[in-house]
Formats: C-alpha cells, structure tokens, sequence
C-alpha cells in the first residue's frame, strides 16, 4: 500500500544515469566508521585471493604430487592447503560480521537523522506528504539503501579482484590460452547488464502490481461492512481477480526472464571453457609450437578458471543495475534528510531557549496569555490568501469563540495561535513580544490542543491521558478523567485504565476519544487552550455536563474555541464570526443577537425551519 | 500485567496441523506445471554431472597417452559401451585430431543443462504464481463473505498481513525450496552410485564429512530461527513507532513531546539493530565455518585421491571427477537446514490463512425467499446477545413501522441503537424474537435481496477509492450522470462536488483526496439514495454536517417520504421531532415510544435531552428577542 503514493516517482528510474554526487552523500555514512571499511575491504581481498590460489593448488597436485609420483608431498601439501582454508574462514567471518554491522550502523545513523528531521518539519510538509510515503522511505529505502552500501558495493571489490586476479594467473600459465579464455567476456559482460535492468524493470512492475494487490485488499477489508450493506461482494472479489490476475502475469513475465538469464550465461561460459578445453587439450600434446605446452594440472586450472570466472561477472553486472535502479530510493531518502522545516528558530533564539529536543527551560518566560495578531496575512499556498490584515487582540484569560462556515478560516486563526503555521506577512505576539522571538516548544510546551478527530496512540488509556506529563501520577490520571465524565465510561471497561486503546484509538467510539484527547489536555495544565470542534460527537448529556467543568478549566486561561454547537460557544467572552477570513461581527452571544446579524441568522434558520416542520407534521 | 498486555498486542502464534485439502485446494490448476518442472530438474541433474566426465574422459582417455609426463591413461569415468563406440570410430588418435568433438560435447551437455534449468525455474513460477493468485482470491472472497461480526475481532493490518506476506511466504517456499529438497536428495543418490562405481573407498572419503555439514546445518537453522523472529519483531515495533510519530504529530506537537518520541524511537533503532546483528554474527559463524568444513572435504578428496592416483587405483581423469562432484554437493548440503526451516515458516503462513479460510461464511438460516418489499416493519420480542457476551445488546424490542413513516431512534452511547438497525439488514442475526418484514421473518429472506432492499448509511461511511460518481454509482454502474446529480442534490452535496477541480471525476478514498467527515457523509447518503431501496437507515449519518445542510437534507429526504419507511439515529432532538414515532432506547430496552408530543409531555431521557436543547433555543430567542 505504501508503494502506492510512489509508484508515480518509480516511473523514470531508468532514464538515468548513476548520479555519483548523490552516492557520496550515502558513502558518506558509510565512512562514518573507517576502521570497519578498512578491515572489509581487506577481508574481501584475501577471500578472492584465496579463490584464486585453490585452483593452483589442484594443478600442484596433479603436476607435482601425481605425475611425480611424490607420497610424502602429500600430507605437506594438504597441511598449506588447510592453512589456506582457515585464512579463508576467517576472512568470510569478518567480511559478513563487518558488512553485516556496517549495514546496520549506516541503517540506524540514516533512520536517526530522517526521525530527527520529521520531528522538526512544519506541519505543511504533513498537510503534503502522506504518512505511507514517509514510512516507505524509512522503513523498505532506507534498508535497500543501507544493504546495497554495505554489501553488494564492497562485493564489487571483491569481483574485481577476484576477476583481475584470475585474468593475471590465466596470462601467466599460458598467454595465449589466456586471450582466448578472456574473448569470452566482454559479450557476456554485456549480456549481463541488459538482461540485469530487463529483470529489474519487470520486478518493479511486479511489486507496483503487487501494492496495488495490498491497496484492493486493504480496501476490502476496511470497506468490509460497506460491501455487504450494498451487497458489492461478488463484483469485488471479480475485480480483485481481475488484478491477482495481472499479477501473475507480470510476476511469471519477471521470472521467466530471470529464469533464462543464468543458462544462457551457463551457455555463454561454456564456449570459454570448450575452447580451454580444445585448444587446452592441443598444448597439452604439444601439437601446435604457437599454443606452446601446457601440463595436465594447467589445463584443470584454466578450466576452473573459465568456469569460475562468469561468478563475479554476473555479480557485477547485477550490482550496477541494482544501483541504478535503487538510486530512486537514494534521490527520495536524501531528499528527506534535506529537506528545510519551513518554520525554524533562529540561532539566537536556538542558542537561548534551547532546540525541541534539549529545550534549555531555565530561561524560559512564564507565558501570561495576552495573544495579539497584528496585520496578518496567510496563504497555504501562494496566491489563495485565507486570512489577509487580519488584527485580534486577546487579553490573558479570556475566552474566544469562533464561529462561521467550513473553509472561513477558523482553523487556519488557531494553526497560527499554535505556530504549527506562521503568518506569511505580519507578526502574532504573545505577551507582547513576537511569538518568533521564541522557539516553538516555549509555546508548544504550554498549549493546550483538542482536536476534532482526536488521536490516540496505541497504549493504554493511561498513557493516553499521561501522554502531555509522563510523571503524573495515576491518581491525577483519574482526576482528570472524572472532571471530562471520562472516568464512568472507562470504569466500565473490563480492564479499566489499562485498556488498550487499538490503532489511533480504533477500538473507541469517536466521542469517547474526544473525553479522552479532553482529559489528556486539562491534565498537561497548558496557559493556552485550543478546542477545534472538540466536543462535536459528545452525545447531549455528557456534553452539558462536562460544559460546566470546561468552564471551570478555562477560567484565568486564554483560550480560542471552534464550534457549531451553541451551547459550547455562548458563555465566552467573545464571540468571532469569520466569513472569508474577516471578522465580520464581534462580541458577547447577547451582544450578537441583538445585532440581528449573520450569527442570528445562523441560528435562528435552524429553529425556524424546524418550528415549520413541527408544525406541518401535525 | 505486563504479560496481559503483550499477549494483546503480539499476533497469535498459530500452530495447525497442514490442511491437505486447503492445499490441494490451492493446487488446483497447476499440476501440469509441477510436472514438466520436476521433469527439468531431473535432466537438469544428470546433464550437470555429466558434464565433468568429459574433462575427465578427455584428460584421461585423449590427451595422457600423448602427454609428456608418466601419467597412466584411463577412461575417465565413461561406461564401457561409450568407450567400444569410440573405440570403432577410431580410438585415442582419431579423438586427438577431432578434439573439437569433445568442446562441443562440453557445450551440448552444458546446452542441455542450461535448457532444461530454464524449464524447472520458468515452470515452477507458473505453478508458485498460480497457487498464489489462488490462495490470494479465494481469500479474498472468503473475506468478502463472512459474517459483519467476524470483522469485530480482527485487525485489518494483521488480515492484509496475512493474504500478502503469509501468501509470499509460501509462494517462494514452492517456488525455491520445495524443488530444492528434491534436487538434492537426487543429487546425493545420483553422485553417490556413479561414485561408489568408479571407488568405493575414495567415495567414502568423499563424503566423510557431509554428515557434520548437514547436522550441522539443522542445528544452526533451527537455532537461528529464533533469532529471526526477534530481529522480525523488533523491525515490526520501530515501523509501528514511526507510524504512530507520523500519524500522530499534530499531538506530539501540541505537547511538545518530540525528545521523548526521538528517545522511544531511538530505543526501537537501537534494539532493531541489536537483533539484527544477532541474526547475522550467526550467519557469519556458520557461513564461514561450512565453508571451511566443505573446503576441507574437497581436500581429503583430493588428496586421498592424488594418493590412489599414484597407486594406480584410480586415473587423474576420475580423481577430478571425484573433486568436482564433491563440490557440486557441498552447497546443497549446508543448505539443507534453511530449506527445513522455510518449510516450518511456509507450514506457520499456511496455518495463519487456514485460519481466515476456516471462519464460517454467512449462512441462510431459512428460506432464503425473496418476496418485493413495500416497507413495513416489525420487531416482536427482539434481543440479541454478542455470542462472546453474556449481557445482552437488546432486550425484548417490540415496535411496528408502516410503509411511509419515519421511525427515530434516541438513546445515549452504548444503548443499542446501531445493533438495532444492524439487525434489520441481518449484519447480526437476532438472538430472541423475530423480525418481520411485510409479516416475513427475515431470517426467511435470502440475505443479499433484503439488503438490497435496505439502504443503509453508517456513522462513519467507507468510500472505495475510485471517483466520486463511480461512488454514487456503485450500486448500479449503469446509471446516467443525471440520475446520480439528482441523488447529490438531496444529500447536499452536488455544489460541493461542483465546486472540485475534477468536479465528479475527483477521486476519493485511500488513493485520492481527503473528504472531509460530513462530506463523505453526503456522498455515502448520495450512494445510498441510488439504491431506491422501500427501507432507508440513517444511523447517526449527519452527525459531521452542520446543523443547516442537517435540516436541508431531511426537508429532501421528506420529499421522499411516500416511497420508503426511514429510520433515522440522532443526537439532535431538532432532527427526531418530526417523526411518526420515536423509540428511547436505554441500555438495551425501548423504554418508551412515541411521537414528539407525546414523549415530551413524560418524564423520561427524552424530555431531558429535548429540555436541554430546547432551554438553549428558549434562551436564545428570549434574548434575540423575538417570539
């Protein structure tokens, strides 16, 4: 499913050419650790050399011991060659514990900085960015990534070598027999790399196919009750055929390619080794001068050598592509680790308040609550302004309602009051200084947020409510919970506080997580509350009872609260309807009234047209 | 209570027996392709050993007898009825001055193996792939037929889980493994009796260490198995803690909890790294020493092998026959533990979907009759019981509802009024009483024609990730557009629709743009409306749409009024006064009924809402100050 939002960027991979820069930046936290480079690197050295040397050893057993019918070179002989494959041993130990926690290491340290940059980015990276594409950067690139660094590109060390040094031993033995042997490898090598992309592009159209399967099912399942109400099931399950279906397709296209590659290297590969083995054969004897002579041990060597060869090509060729193909993974982790927070504290204040994650909260101001917008214009994106020279300006303590339709702006003022956004011209101070003179935690640490479609992590209710102060006790757990009417609803779950609240708080009703998003916030005692329709799905009763204890909450507080309901909003001080982005009419819920404005209109159509219908029904 | 609460969030380990019939089940369609792969693997086998019998025939039957050294010339392993047919042709010389003859023979055999390699891997992915698109649609259409209450106790990501991962799992368990142990247990029997005829004794020495490779083998997968699964698990929670951070930012934010959430993560990181480095220093000890055991088998070959050749018990030729061979079995040998232990995760992963293909369909308890449906509505007696429960959801409803009357129902969370309607459609069956529709018992109604006769909107709609018309549509793809603006228009959503950049055609749903609550409420009531369906349910379907489009709504709706009897679930006393009759449902019973003005003139929950939200309308036109 996650592949779904990135299944778009995919599209180009392959137009491009291996971006070096870009691999820097990766090889970069490679070189984090040196030492364990340095000690792979050599690892694999000394495995290819090896390689390379068994088949000379075979040749000395066969020349030497066989031929020269020498007995007791024999155990001498198996004693090197034990010794050789103990090198050997512990040269496969460190390379695969090296590359294994170099994987690691370059894996934790990237994932370490992506956390750490999403924990700085502004909410309008958010309102951009769906979750499942930031998961599938740090979860599935992020371990591609980490696994192509530390294993398949340190194998290109060891191919190479591995290849060098057998072409060199080759041209040793025998020259000639060499170049013909080595004529193989420039077709295959070729072969190689198209037929590596070709299996790669139909893989990726496997896993695209593949997430649009986990998308039908996911839906599905979701959909579940929805599908039965509208009696879908049959015509789902004949489209999800339709799409297992593409699936095989695609998944049986990608693996019968790749099931073709490797023979047909086999074949390839095996015309270098008929070839070591005719004209092999013919020096053998000694018939043609030109060959020259070669011993029995010579000729198994270089047919080992011409099998053994067409390993580390094959592994090359699939490194290459691999890197090519996975540099989309590249391009999109780097893009998040670069990316700018688009509200930042500057260095003064940084350097003063501290950061979000080591707040420096000796210096921090007590926040009184006086909130003053001045000028201020905003745009989500540039052009479409929704608040332009707008002014407020609230006293510490008091009570704000905002009132208007979908879309005025009312969000929008409380985002700014919260600094989740910042005006794009004009300044909000809080207590009398702008709110960018301070660093965001100062503000946020203290502020109070309920939102309309709350959310829960999924713990505990306790730990739910606990979630703004880790150290409060259980008894003020409790406390707050009864102040919101939380606590009967909870009582009578089976395990009380300790019940599991499922993912984002599924297994609640909508209303019982408002009550419990609402105790959470009264138990972090913030200076500024922020209610954003936060009692919408309460049902009547609990709602009026739980208004008396709100006003009890917000007394000596500045707070902002959006709402429909009229009972939430009529004891504030103020009252602002917004239209547009502009405060339209301002003032208490009497004061309003008597205006016969917009606000009473608002109100009284929905009494009328229901006194109408009352009255038609009868 | 630390125990209680992992056990909640950790996924049931299964542990069922294999289901031979689920697996033949799956098979279906793919024997042809089982075959013709099995027959590649076994020519590919015998062509693969057949190919080092030709350096050796060549080495020792061609070239020593011409070669300078002292060697003894031999004849490489051939059996003797290949040697005589040589032998007619012309013997060593002739060979000598055809010796291309042999590369070509090299490349043939080579050739064969290659081909018949490209048919087992080609053939087995026909048969995994089909067993995979057969596993993942009958799950699928299983999942699209159980009973509404088995979605109560599942998790759809453990559900997707299952018909992805655990379907993947078991796919390249066919697909790579289970070929794998054939093809070596062949390889061991086919090397064995061409060893065993050339040298008995050197044959023994040739394999003297393979029973310690494939113990070991089984010791090490088995013990490593573990391990895997924690370095599994621990990946599991650091993806659970980024998606909980992401998802929950807005509140991380509000209470500036961002170290705490870096250190909870940086904790997950740590952790998933430890047990992943767990995992691969195994690896690495195990890897290395095989390689090193398998090595030293390959030199006691040799040199036990050089021995016998300087005896003369054996030629050069088959001495590296017998080396090659040695070769060829170690890898399939170390493997075979790994093989093992995919075979008990394939075993586990076929368990899990056991379990989903097990859970019962829904089922027709009677008749299954369907009779047209005007719309008139009975509930004699009715209760109903989770079956996991012992407090009953309902007790004892009785009420009517005639063809045209709107039926309201009040009563706080958790009184029952979902279930009620819920009954009605059959996502629930009744558990006492009966229910009646135009005098037929329910259960007595096939159940896909009584939900078609029901339109229902629930409290949170599901829209399916397509266009917002195809949404509207979905009940009847073949409707024109007018039909489906008409619908909009009642639901109040049509100008909203209007107002989109892709108007109709904007897509919605998980792949698409985010509605917000109370317009996917609309457009659900839109879809809804297309169904033309004599009974309509509205449960708490207006609670995200503001309190004017609320009122807008039910005036269209009422327009309505002829065709269809309507149940409608409100908070707001504004929407159920207008209503034939209204049912107070307290903790399960219908504790009282009535129209509006009956229900108000009685003590009762009804009086108390509507006095609380009428309190606020008496105030505030009091002090609008107009009557």
């Amino acid at each position: 499913m996650e592949e779904l939002y990135t299944s778009a960027i995919q599209e180009k991979e392959f137009d491009q050419k291996v971006d070096f820069k870009l691999w820097k930046k990766l090889i970069k936290y490679a070189l984090r650790s040196k030492k364990l480079v340095v000690l792979i690197i050599l690892a694999n050295v000394i495995v290819a050399a090896i390689d390379i040397i068994y088949p000379l050893l075979s040749r000395y057993a066969i020349d030497e011991i066989i031929a020269g019918e020498h007995v007791d070179r024999i155990l001498p002989f198996g004693l090197v060659y034990l010794g050789f494959i103990i090198l050997q041993g512990i040269g496969v130990l460190s390379f695969i514990k090296g590359s294994g926690k170099l994987e690691m290491d370059i894996a934790y340290d990237i994932r370490q900085d992506a956390f750490k940059k999403l924990q700085e980015l502004s909410f309008s990276y958010y309102d951009k960015t769906a979750v499942g594409y930031i998961m599938a950067r740090m979860v599935s690139d992020v371990s591609r990534l980490s696994e192509l660094i530390a294993w398949s590109a340190i194998d290109i060390l060891w191919s190479g070598t591995y290849v060098l040094g057998m072409v060199a031993v080759m041209f040793m033995l025998n020259p000639i027999l060499a170049l013909i042997v080595v004529l193989v490898l420039p077709p295959l090598a070729v072969i190689c790399v198209y037929f590596q992309k070709k299996i790669l592009k139909h893989y990726r159209e496997v896993r695209k196919q593949n997430s649009r399967i986990t998308g039908a099912l996911n839906e599905g399942i979701m959909g579940a009750v929805t599908t039965k109400t509208l009696v879908r099931e049959d015509r789902n399950s004949e489209e999800f055929r339709g799409e297992t279906g593409r699936m095989r397709k695609s998944a049986i296209r990608a693996a019968v390619l790749s099931a073709m590659f490797t023979p047909i290297v086999m074949c390839l590969g095996s015309i270098g080794t008929g070839l070591a083995l005719y004209f092999g054969g013919i020096s053998v004897v000694g018939k043609w001068a030109w060959l020259g002579v070669i011993t029995v041990g010579t000729l198994s060597s270089f047919i080992s050598y011409s099998t053994g060869i067409f390993d580390p090509i094959q592994q090359l060729a699939g490194i290459f592509a691999e890197m090519q193909s996975a540099q989309a993974s590249a391009e999109r982790v780097i893009a998040l680790i670069d990316t700018e927070a688009e509200i930042t504290d500057s260095d003064e204040v940084t350097a003063k308040y501290g950061d979000s994650f080591d707040p420096k909260r000796e210096n921090w101001e007590d926040i009184r609550g006086d909130v003053k917008f001045e000028d201020v214009s905003f745009a989500y994106n540039e052009g479409e302004k929704v608040l332009s020279h707008f002014d407020l300006e609230v006293k510490a303590g008091q009570t704000i309602a905002l009132v208007g339709e979908t879309g005025a702006g009312k969000s929008t003022i409380v985002n700014l009051v919260c600094r989740f956004y910042e005006p794009t011209e004009g300044r909000i101070l809080i207590d009398g200084i702008d709110y960018r003179e301070r660093s965001q935690l100062w503000l946020q640490d203290r502020l109070g947020y309920v939102l309309q479609q709350p959310h829960l992590f999924s713990t505990t209710i306790r730990e739910n409510i606990r979630y703004g102060r880790p150290d409060a006790t259980d008894e003020e757990v409790r406390a707050a919970a009864r102040l919101v009417h939380a606590d009967e609803f909870i009582e009578e779950l089976e395990k009380g506080y300790d019940t599991e609240v499922g993912e984002g708080g599924g297994r609640l009703s909508t209303g019982q997580k408002q009550l419990i998003s609402f105790a959470r916030v009264i138990l972090a005692d913030p200076r500024i509350f922020v209610l954003d329709e936060a009692t919408s799905s309460i049902d009547t009763e609990t709602e009026q009872l739980i208004q008396n204890a709100i006003t009890k909450v917000l007394e000596n507080r500045t707070s902002f609260i959006v709402a429909h309901r009229l009972s939430t909003i009529r004891s504030a001080d103020r009252i602002l309807v917004i239209r547009e982005g502009r405060i339209t009419e301002s003032g208490t819920h009497s004061e309003l009234l008597k205006k016969r404005g917009y606000y009473y209109d608002l109100y009284t159509t929905q009494f009328r047209r229901d006194a109408v219908n009352k009255i038609m029904s009868e | 209570m630390e125990t209680a609460i992992n056990n909640d969030k950790k996924p049931k380990r299964v542990h069922k027996p294999i289901n031979h019939k689920l697996v033949k089940r799956f098979l279906r369609g793919t024997n042809a392709y089982f075959l013709i792969a099995a027959a590649g693997l076994i020519l590919a086998i015998v062509s693969a050993y057949l190919i080092p019998i030709v350096t050796s025939f060549t080495i020792d039957y061609v070239l020593l007898p011409y070669a300078e050294e002292g060697y003894e010339a031999g004849s490489g392993a051939v059996p003797g009825f290949v040697i005589s047919w040589v032998e007619s042709l012309g013997g060593r010389s002739f060979m000598l001055d055809h010796l291309y003859i042999m590369a070509i023979v090299l490349v043939l055999f080579t050739a064969i193996n290659a081909f018949t390699t490209y048919l087992r891997r080609s053939y087995i992915a026909y048969a995994g792939e089909g067993m995979a698109k057969n596993m993942r649609d009958d799950l699928y259409e299983h999942l699209a037929n159980v009973p509404f209450d088995y979605y109560k106790h599942v998790q759809t990501g453990d559900l997707v889980q299952r018909c992805t991962s655990d379907v993947d799992t078991i796919r390249r368990f066919i697909q790579n493994q289970l070929l794998e142990i054939i093809r070596t247990v062949l390889m061991v029997i086919i090397a064995a009796v061409i060893m065993i005829n050339m040298d008995p004794l050197l044959t023994l020495w040739s394999v003297i260490l393979m029973p310690i490779l494939t113990v070991s083998s089984f010791v090490y997968f088995k013990a490593v198995k573990n391990s895997f699964a924690d370095s599994d698990e621990a990946e599991g929670a650091l993806s659970a803690a980024i998606q909980e951070n992401l998802t929950g930012v807005r509140v991380v934010r509000a209470f500036g909890q961002q170290r705490r959430e870096l250190d909870n993560f940086t904790a997950k990181n740590t952790d998933y790294r430890k047990k992943t480095l767990k995992v691969t220093y195994l690896m690495a000890y195990y890897w290395s020493a095989s390689d090193a055991v398998g090595y030293t088998q390959i030199l006691i070959s040799l040199c036990v092998g050089a021995y016998f050749a300087i005896i003369g018990r054996i030629s050069v030729g088959e001495m590296l026959v017998f080396t090659s061979y040695t070769a060829m079995l170690t890898w399939p040998v170390r493997q075979l533990g790994r093989i093992l232990a995919d075979l008990g995760k394939a075993s586990v992963s076929l368990g899990r979907i056991d379990e989903i293909m097990s859970a019962p369909l829904e089922s027709e308890p009677g008749n299954a009759l369907t009779p047209e449906i005007k719309g008139e509505v009975e509930f004699k007696n009715v209760g109903f019981r989770y079956e996991d429960s012992t407090e009953p959801v309902l007790k004892d409803v009785s009420f009517t509802a005639k063809r045209g009357q709107t039926i309201a129902i009040l009563g706080s969370t958790g009184s029952g009024k979902s279930t009620l309607v819920q009954l009605l459609q059959r996502l629930y069956t009744a558990t006492e009483g009966e229910i009646l529709i135009d005098g037929v018992n329910i259960n007595d109604i096939e159940r896909h024609h009584l939900r078609r006769s029901i339109g229902i909107v629930l409290q949170e709609p599901f829209l399916y990730s397509r266009s917002i018309m195809d949404n509207i549509r979905i009940v009847d793809p073949q409707a024109d557009d007018e039909r489906v603006y008409e619908a909009a228009r009642v639901a109040a959503i049509h100008d909203v629709v209007e107002g989109f950049e892709k108007g109709y055609d904007t897509i919605v749903g998980e792949r698409g743009v985010t509605l917000s609550g109370g317009q996917k409420q609309r457009v659900a009531i839109a879809r809804m409306l297309m169904q033309e369906a004599p009974i309509i349910i509205l449960d708490d379907s207006m609670s995200a749409v503001d309190t004017e489009t609320d009122a807008a709504i039910r005036d269209a709706l009422n327009g309505r009024k002829d065709r269809c009897t309507m149940f409608i679930i409100s908070h707001r006393i504004t929407t159920l006064m207008t209503a034939d009759k209204i049912l107070v449902l307290e903790h399960g019973r219908l504790v009282d009924s009535g129209t509006h003005d009956e229900l108000i003139a009685r003590e009762g929950l009804y009086k108390r809402i509507a006095g609380i939200q009428n309190s606020l309308e008496d105030e505030f036109i009091s002090e609008g100050g107009e009557a």
